[in-house]
């Protein structure tokens, strides 16, 4: 019940915007994301009571012949997903408000289908619909970065992103039919099974499909190229989107698909995976090390940070993939909060040349304080959500592959050079005569910094309640898996 | 009584978030007030704590929340009371809470002042998570937050450029030692399963089945970690730097608290590292080489605070000797009555920097002890103290590493012995040039020449106190005996907590090695002497300086440049060869590439570029209806 709830109130709302036109569009929108937490945070209490099934779990079959059905269930990993849309959604709508976009009942509707077929990937346990709800969610982003974005090369940058994540997808189409053929029905289980009555060579290939898919999206190096340009292209509301939520449906898929259908494929391959993962890591950072601009930098550091993500749940134990889910949940957060730095820099200064910048904290200790700390978030310091994640990831990751850890965990080092240097560029020593009149910060930019910050901190401090989610589900999907 | 452990940290904590949300508006005496009162507050519960332990309470866990579940892997924030921990948040609460006092006269004029003792608040509040962390974990936490009070507290005047780089250094320096500690850590529990120090080495031995290379790979990498924070080859760059900070931040956090942090880990895992004859040898050597590269550059420096941060990492590395030799109380020993005379010290350099209007250079100085009398009397009982004459605090802890020393490995024990030499010479230099002579400095700086206000002074004299008479609680055996006193009170409080060494020396030779350790140090005193207030030499301009020995000391063996040109520039080198070469040359060219190909051929593309809503998701719809044809 309240899985459907979750799928209706978005696309309603966005249906509705589409019709009623641009007043009060915005409003609307947060409206409906507001009453998107509120169905996901009860989904988590009736998880936390138990013995409420039937309010989680939906199943319709829907073409009865294929094995495809309409079926949705909240299990602890896909609340916690569901929690990262439905918490960050109604927060990038809300930092969005200084923001005047053209015809905004479509940019918010948009926004809204987006969050739909994002929430349904996370909940649904029919392969096919991952798939669909997987490739929806591509166009309404791919609008608005195409319509709302004032970059000059936006056609260009859109489509390569469009095209080479379709093209991706197209691996993961058939890596999934490829299990289909054996098992007759798209019910996750039972593509479960058929992946691991393959031999492991079959695995293998069946793997490097899914893996060619994801690491696309996720991104891993090589197949992150599309990703720089088209976070600096794209409007910060949809470089959230796209950061924060809707990339983490690739390394979702791993841990709903992969992990457990093709133990002995991952076994096959994976090392190669966890290489490229590794590497992903250094070779961001040091590109990261050499941005001029902030857009940038943040975008390089995320394939940075993703990439001790998708390493961690490869290795496919819980440490790894708990990693993995509080990662998402935590990279989700800190990619908007640090997107949202962005955005409050480049409307005071309209620019983000960082060795152009300097002494903000002089000017602005406040707004220094709070990006201190979303810093510190990212460079994984514990008591943020940061730390949480990275520390599992590295902690399961080096149990599969020791070595390869410690290049991976260079991240620790690498991230705060960066980040670091970042800070101490633009925020630090005295402010030059273009920094003086540096706004303060308004009333709504400090709320949502201040949310963001709050959950940074509170998370790391405080993650059991999503761990303790999550953990069950993470135990029984590890099931009779030898690893 | 255990329970009340949880409070330790919570005051500290409670200070720093009053002060940071509440302190607005109050004036300077009351936020000071709030933020030494905390730490009073824990000073006391730690007192009550401590007794609990000394009338042989056992080992208790008390366990905050739940924190980290991941399938076996299970970790709270909960806090380990045992002899080691309390008699840790002694010494951290006690010489905090006069740091604290300290700073209110130091820090009275500067406009950060809140953000000071909130900041040093938060400090001690993650050096007790780290000291109470019952797992490395939880211990991690304390040790990661107290790199980042250091991080704050070094570019706390963050308008100097200069401070903010010091401040990076230091964190990312720590983070490559921390980097290892994590490794460690992996290792460790994919061979035990946990992290939890009673599951590894009090109530359960989990490590007993490790085997001896995975320990020492572990010692290995743990030693890593304690490189970082407590400052030793080839991780020691950053402490001198450090010196950046405000002068209560040098003596709480980078003198007698936080880089003994390694050390207090070392010692925690004393189990494990008494499994690993590799691992040992390597922190032994660690500790005698930055035991002597820090004794020899201090020989040079003429920065007071300098002197006193190379004469840190010379302290730390003997106390990693011991630990090294397995001796792991005997380095704690060092580290407490190292704590007492080192914040004494530093201290006693702010109060003389305060004097000066902020001159730190000791050419500029000279006979301030008729200016600065309080200062001057316990600065003299700190360099007494760390010099190794009896009976002061540095003698009987320094004695017994020498003696470990003697009985383990004749070379430690020499060099060593070398170390001492030079410690009594360079502080006594220091002392000499700095109160004895002829003032040196300025005009303005002689008028302006004062004693500090007694909030300053009063910190002195009791830390002063504490340098003369802290080294009882580890009387050797011959003194003891003959004094009616407890002797090796240390060592009997912490055996069964810590590896304890089985050594038994004959009072004879015990007796030979404090002589042999007191003429070493009255040598360097009397060298000192003799050139400094004797012969009234002074320290040599940097220009008059020809000696190609001097100039590497001062240079200090030129590490910074080695890591400037071995580690930064190949790294920002292929950084930008990625950048301007890789990514868009290669990995962005290729699918560029492809991606003008498509275009070339397919005039079809052109229309997904024009496109419109509907003719996408008409392709959708299309293709996913044909999906579904074909199965």
């Amino acid at each position: 019940m309240l899985t459907i709830l979750l799928l209706a109130i978005p696309i309603l709302a966005a249906g509705l915007l589409f019709l009623s036109g641009a007043k009060n569009a915005r409003n609307l929108a947060l409206g409906a994301g507001i009453l998107e937490l509120i169905v996901t945070l009860a989904a988590f209490y009736v998880n936390k009571q138990g013995n409420a099934e039937s309010l989680l779990n939906f199943n319709q079959e829907w073409i009865g012949p294929l094995g495809i059905s309409y079926a949705f269930n909240l299990d602890g990993i896909s609340l916690v997903m569901a929690l990262l849309v439905a918490l960050l959604l109604p927060i990038i709508i809300y930092a969005s408000a200084h923001r005047t976009y053209k015809s905004p009942h479509y940019f918010y509707g948009l926004m809204l289908l987006m969050a739909a077929s994002m929430m349904g990937a996370f909940t649904t346990t029919d392969g096919l619909l991952f798939y669909v709800f997987y490739e929806f969610a591509l166009i309404p982003i791919y609008f608005m970065i195409l319509y709302w974005s004032d970059n000059p090369n936006k056609a260009k940058i859109t489509l390569k992103f469009f095209i080479y994540t379709l093209f991706g997808s197209l691996f993961m189409l058939v890596s999934l039919l490829y299990l289909y053929n054996i098992s007759g029905s798209f019910n996750m289980n039972a593509l479960y099974e058929a992946g691991r009555s393959l031999s492991a060579a079959e695995q293998g290939w069946v793997f490097a499909g899914f893996f060619i898919a994801f690491a696309v999206k996720i991104p891993v190096f090589p197949f992150h190229s599309w990703q720089p340009s088209t976070y600096d292209a794209a409007p910060t509301a949809a470089t959230m989107l796209l950061a924060g939520i809707m990339l983490k449906m690739a390394s979702y898929g791993l841990i709903r698909l992969v992990i457990p259908a093709l133990p002995a494929g991952v076994a096959e391959y994976g090392t190669w995976a966890l290489a490229l993962s590794a590497v992903s890591v250094i070779y961001a950072s040091c590109m990261a090390i050499v941005q001029q601009r902030y857009k940038l930098l943040i975008a390089w550091s995320s394939i940075a940070h993703l990439g001790v993500l998708s390493a961690g749940i490869l290795a496919g134990n819980a440490q790894g993939i708990q990693g993995g889910v509080m990662e998402m949940l935590s990279h989700g957060i800190l990619s908007v909060a640090l997107f949202f730095v962005y955005d409050i820099i480049e409307s005071r200064v309209h620019h983000d040349d960082m060795h152009k910048m300097g002494g903000i904290r002089e000017v602005n200790p406040l707004f220094a304080f709070l990006f201190f700390s979303v810093v510190m978030g990212s460079v994984a310091l514990p008591l943020t959500s940061g730390f949480v994640g990275e520390f599992l990831l590295l902690l399961g990751f080096y149990q599969v592959s020791p070595w390869l850890t410690a290049v991976a965990g260079l991240t620790v080092v690498l991230g705060a050079v960066y980040m670091l240097r970042a800070f101490q560029v633009m925020m630090l020593g005295s402010a030059p005569a273009s920094m003086l009149n540096f706004a303060p910060l308004n009333r709504h930019e400090k709320t949502v910094l201040t949310i963001l910050v709050i959950l940074i901190i509170a998370l790391g401090v405080y993650p059991d309640p999503i761990l303790s989610t999550s953990n069950p589900s993470v135990e029984s999907l590890l099931q009779g898996l030898n690893r | 009584m255990e329970k009340l452990v949880t409070l330790i940290p919570l005051f500290p904590l409670a200070g720093f978030l009053f002060i940071t949300f509440f302190g607005k508006g109050s004036s300077k005496n009351f936020i000071g007030g709030v933020g030494s009162s905390a730490i009073l507050l824990s000073f006391v519960v730690s007192l009550l704590v401590f007794s609990t332990q000394m009338h042989g309470a056992h080992p208790t866990v008390v366990k905050a929340f739940d924190w980290i579940t991941a399938g076996s892997f299970d970790i709270d924030i909960s806090f380990l009371v045992d002899p080691l921990s309390s008699i840790y948040l002694l010494f951290i609460t006690g010489v905090g809470f006069l740091i604290h006092v300290y700073s209110i006269g130091y820090m009275h004029e500067d406009e950060g002042f809140n953000r000071f003792i909130a900041y040093l608040n938060l400090f001690v509040f993650f050096m007790l998570i780290l000291i109470l962390g019952d797992s490395y974990v939880t211990m991690f936490v304390g040790w990661e937050g107290v790199g980042l009070c250091s991080f704050m507290l070094i570019g706390f005047w963050y308008k100097d450029m200069k401070n903010n780089d010091a401040a990076k250094k230091a964190f990312i320096v720590n983070r490559i030692g921390d980097l290892g500690l994590i490794l460690g850590m992996c290792l460790l529990f994919s061979y035990t399963g946990t992290l939890r120090f009673d599951e590894l080495y009090i109530s359960e031995r989990g490590i007993a089945g490790i085997p001896s290379d995975v320990a020492t790979a572990i010692g290995i990498l743990l030693f890593i970690g304690a490189m970082g924070k407590s400052a030793q080859i080839p991780l020691h760059t950053w402490l001198p730097d450090a010196m950046a900070g405000p002068t209560p931040v040098s003596a709480l956090i980078h003198a007698a608290t936080m880089v003994t942090a390694g050390i207090y880990m070392v010692a925690r895992s004393s189990n494990l590292y008494a499994m690993t004859e590799t691992a040992s040898d390597i922190i032994t050597w660690a500790g005698i080489l930055t035991s002597l590269l820090g004794a020899t550059i201090a020989l040079t420096q003429n920065d007071i605070k300098k002197v006193l941060a190379y004469s840190t990492v010379s302290q730390l590395g003997l106390m990693f000797v011991a630990l090294g030799m397995g001796a792991y109380s005997t380095a704690v020993f060092h580290v407490i009555t190292h704590a007492f005379f080192k914040a004494l010290l530093f201290l006693g350099s702010g109060s003389v920097i305060h004097g000066m209007g902020g001159e730190q250079d000791i050419r500029r100085m000279g006979g301030l002890k008729k200016h600065v009398r309080t200062t001057h009397l316990t600065f003299l009982i700190g360099t007494i103290a760390i010099s190794g004459i009896f009976p002061l605090a540095g003698f009987f802890s320094k004695d017994q590493i020498i003696a470990v020393a003697f009985e383990e490995n004749k070379l430690m024990f020499i060099l060593s012995l070398v170390v001492s030499a030079c410690t009594a010479f360079y502080m006594f230099r220091l002392y000499f040039l700095t109160f004895h002579g002829k003032f040196r400095g300025t005009h303005e700086q002689e008028h302006h020449l004062h004693e500090s206000p007694a909030v300053m002074t009063l910190p002195l004299v009791v830390l002063a106190v504490l340098s003369i008479v802290g080294g009882f609680i580890g009387l050797p055996h011959a003194v003891g005996e003959s004094m009616h006193m407890h002797w090796h009170w240390l060592d009997h409080y912490l055996d069964g907590t810590v590896v304890m060494p089985g050594l038994h020396m004959d009072l004879n030779t015990e007796l030979m090695l404090m002589g042999l350790a007191t003429v070493i140090a009255v040598g360097g005193i009397y060298y000192a002497w003799l050139k400094y207030a004797k012969r009234g030499e002074l320290a040599l301009e940097d220009k008059d300086i020809t000696s190609a020995t001097h100039k590497m000391l001062l240079n200090k063996y030129w590490f910074d440049e080695l890591y400037d040109s071995i580690i930064r520039k190949p790294v920002d080198a292929i950084s930008k060869a990625l950048g301007s070469v890789v990514e868009p040359k290669i990995i962005d060219g290729l699918v560029e590439g492809a991606g003008s190909a498509t275009q070339a051929t397919g005039g079809k593309i052109r229309l997904l570029q024009s496109g419109s809503l509907f003719f996408y998701i008409l392709v959708f719809i299309v293709g996913l209806i044909a999906l579904l044809l074909y199965i």
